[in-house]
C-alpha cells in the first residue's frame, strides 16, 4: 500500500513540475511566436498556433523605426563599461581591505558591506540632482557610474571570499623575487581571481542590463536610452501593433538567453554566491 | 613582506575609486534624502524646513495614498513568505532528492529570474489584455464570459493581477538558493536517515529543513525586503493605478518626486523604505538565530 502511495506521489510531483515548466517558459515561448506574426494573425487566430510564415518584418520595423538597434548598442555599451569598472574597482578595493595592512580596514569593509542591503530608491533623487547640477543627465556616464557604485558592495564581497582562498605564501615568494605591491596585485592576485571576475561579470551584467529606475530618470533623450526604457517608449508608439513589440522584447532578451544557454551552471552559481555569503 | 603590505601609495590608489563612488553615489545621497525629507520643496524654489511635517502628512492624510501603499506592500510580503517561499522549498526539496531531469527543471525554473522585468511586464500586460489576452480568451472558451475582467484596469482585480507576476518571477530564485543549500548538506545524513527507515518526507522535516535554516533565513530576508522594494513590475504594469489601487511606496515615491515635484514628501517615502528594509532584515536575523554566527558576523 505504502509503495503505491509513494508511486502516486511521485507521479503527482512530476505533474506539478511539468505544469511549472510550462508556466515558467510559456511567456517566453508566446513572445517568440507573436514576434513573427502580424496583427490579423495575432488577434484572429489561436495564441498558441505557429506563425504562418517566419516573417522578419516585425524585427526590421523594431530595429529601424523602433530604434531598438540603437537602444541595444547603448545597453551593450553601458553594461560593458559597468562590468569593467565594477570588476576593476572591486578587485583593487578588496585587495586593499583584505590583504594590505592599515588601520581601519575592517571598518571600511563593514561600510562596504552595508551597501548590500541599501535599496537604490534611497539615492534616486539626490543622485539625480547631483547629475543635473553637473550637467551629466542624458549621458552614458549618468548610468554606468551609479550602476557601478551599486554593484560594488556585492562585487567586493565576492572578491573577498575568493581572495581568502589565495595562499599568502604566493605573495611572499613573489615579494622575495622582487615584486612590489602593484606587481603582486597584477601578476599574482588578478590572474588567480578569474573565477571571481566571471562571477561578478555575470552578476553585474544582469543588474545593469535589466535596470529600469535609474535609466528612466537619468536619461530622457533617445540617443542615450537603454533597452528597458527604450522598450517602454516603443510600446507607447506601437500600442496596438503587437508584432514589433514582440520583436523588441525578443531582441532585448537574446543576450541574456545566449549567456544562460552557454553557461547556465555558472550563471546559477554566480547568483547563489551573491546571495548566500551576504 | 610587511613593508610591501603597508605600501601607502598602493593602499591609496586601490581604495580611491571605490571610496569615491561609495561616498558620492550612496552614502552622501542617503544623508541628502534624509535632509530633503524634512523640507517642503518643489525642486525649483528654495526649500522650507518643516521638520517632520512630511512624515506626519504621509501617515495621517487620507488622500496621499500612502496608507494604501503600505497595505499593498505588506500584502506582497505576506505573499512572498506564505506562497512564494513554501512553493520554492517544495520544488527544491523534490528536485534535490535526485530525480530524472533534475538539472533540466532547475535550469528552466530559473529562466524568469534572468529576464528583464520590463519584458516580463509587457508580456503580462498582453496576457491580461481585456480583448485579446490569454486569460480572457481562455475564460471565453470555457463559456465563463462573465468572469472576464479588465484585469489591470479595475480596482477590484488589479492587485491580484500584479501580485501573480511578481510572485511568479522569483520562485525560481528562491528555489535555486534552497536547492544549492540542500545539495551542500552532507549526503551521509540523508542516507543514515534512510537506513533508519525514515521516508523522504520525514527526512525533509527532521533533517534537511532544520539544516537549511541559514539559507531559509536569507530567502526570507530577500523575499520580504524584495517585496518592500518592488518597483519595476508595478511601474510597468500599472504605475500604481487605477486610483492608487495597486500603489506601493516606491511607485508613490516616484510619482511624488517626478510627476508632482513634491521632493520633500517623496524623500520621506524613500527614507521610510530604507528604514523598514533595514529594520526587517535585522529583525529576521535576530529572530532566526543561526548557531555559530558570531564568528561570521
Amino acid at each position: 500500500m505504502k509503495k503505491y502511495i509513494g508511486r502516486a506521489g511521485r507521479y503527482l510531483y512530476y505533474l506539478i513540475l511539468l505544469i511549472w515548466t510550462v508556466v515558467s517558459i510559456f511567456p517566453l515561448y508566446w513572445m517568440i511566436l507573436f514576434s513573427f506574426k502580424d496583427n490579423s494573425e495575432i488577434f484572429g487566430k489561436s495564441a498558441l498556433s505557429l506563425p504562418e510564415s517566419w516573417d522578419i518584418t516585425n524585427y526590421v520595423e523594431a530595429l529601424t523605426k523602433g530604434q531598438m538597434g540603437r537602444y541595444f548598442l547603448n545597453s551593450i555599451l553601458v553594461t560593458g563599461v559597468t562590468i569593467f569598472l565594477t570588476v576593476a574597482i572591486a578587485l583593487m578595493a578588496s585587495y586593499a581591505v583584505s590583504r594590505l595592512l592599515w588601520k581601519g580596514r575592517t571598518v571600511l569593509n563593514n561600510i562596504f558591506m552595508l551597501g548590500l542591503t541599501l535599496p537604490i530608491h534611497a539615492a534616486l533623487l539626490p543622485v539625480f540632482l547631483i547629475l543635473r547640477s553637473m550637467r551629466m543627465l542624458n549621458t552614458f556616464s549618468s548610468l554606468f557610474i551609479p550602476y557601478t557604485a551599486f554593484a560594488l558592495a556585492m562585487a567586493i564581497m565576492i572578491c573577498n571570499s575568493f581572495m581568502m582562498n589565495i595562499p599568502e605564501e604566493l605573495e611572499e615568494s613573489a615579494c622575495m623575487d622582487g615584486c612590489g605591491t602593484f606587481g603582486i596585485f597584477f601578476r599574482i592576485i588578478v590572474p588567480l581571481m578569474k573565477p571571481a571576475i566571471s562571477t561578478i561579470a555575470i552578476f553585474t551584467f544582469l543588474q545593469a542590463w535589466n535596470e529600469l529606475m535609474f535609466a528612466t530618470v537619468f536619461v530622457s533623450d533617445s540617443a542615450h536610452r537603454t533597452l528597458t526604457v527604450g522598450m517602454q517608449s516603443l510600446v507607447g508608439t506601437y500600442s496596438t501593433n503587437w508584432g514589433p513589440i514582440g520583436a523588441a522584447l525578443v531582441i532585448a532578451t537574446i543576450p541574456t538567453v545566449i549567456v544562460y544557454l552557454f553557461m547556465s551552471k555558472k550563471v546559477q552559481d554566480s547568483l547563489v554566491a551573491g546571495a548566500i555569503k551576504g | 613582506m610587511n613593508k610591501v603590505r603597508k605600501n601607502k601609495l598602493a593602499i591609496f590608489v586601490f581604495l580611491l575609486p571605490a571610496v569615491l563612488l561609495f561616498a558620492g553615489i550612496i552614502i552622501i545621497p542617503i544623508f541628502c534624502s534624509g535632509y530633503y525629507s524634512l523640507l517642503d520643496w518643489d525642486g525649483i524654489t528654495e526649500g522650507i524646513f518643516v521638520g517632520l511635517e512630511n512624515y506626519k502628512t504621509l501617515f495621517t492624510s487620507k488622500t496621499s495614498g500612502f496608507s494604501k501603499s503600505v497595505v499593498h506592500m505588506l500584502m506582497l510580503a505576506v505573499g512572498a513568505v506564505f506562497i512564494q517561499l513554501p512553493f520554492a522549498l517544495f520544488l527544491a526539496l523534490g528536485l534535490a532528492k535526485g530525480m530524472k531531469g533534475e538539472r533540466f527543471f532547475v535550469t528552466v525554473f530559473f529562466i524568469p529570474v534572468l529576464l528583464s522585468t520590463v519584458v516580463i511586464g509587457q508580456l503580462w500586460i498582453k496576457i491580461y489584455n481585456p480583448d485579446y489576452g490569454v486569460v480572457n480568451s481562455v475564460l471565453r472558451m470555457l463559456g465563463l464570459d462573465s468572469w472576464c475582467h479588465t484585469w489591470l484596469g479595475e480596482k477590484s482585480t488589479v492587485m491580484w493581477a500584479v501580485f501573480i507576476p511578481i510572485i511568479w518571477q522569483y520562485v525560481g530564485y528562491h528555489m535555486l538558493l534552497m536547492y544549492a543549500g540542500i545539495k551542500s548538506i552532507n549526503s551521509e545524513l540523508r542516507e543514515a536517515a534512510y537506513i533508519d527507515g525514515a521516508t523522504y518526507v520525514q527526512t525533509c522535516f527532521y533533517i534537511l529543513i532544520p539544516l537549511l535554516k541559514p539559507v531559509l533565513r536569507v530567502c526570507l530576508i530577500f523575499g520580504v525586503t524584495g517585496a518592500f522594494k518592488s518597483f519595476d513590475m508595478i511601474y510597468v504594469l500599472t504605475n500604481g493605478g487605477p486610483a492608487h489601487a495597486s500603489e506601493v511606496p516606491s511607485t508613490l515615491m516616484f510619482t511624488n518626486i517626478f510627476m508632482k515635484n513634491k521632493y520633500g514628501a517623496g524623500s520621506a517615502i524613500a527614507i521610510f523604505i530604507i528604514v523598514i528594509c533595514f529594520a526587517t532584515a535585522i529583525l529576521i536575523k535576530k529572530v532566526f538565530k543561526v548557531e555559530g554566527e558570531e564568528k561570521t558576523a
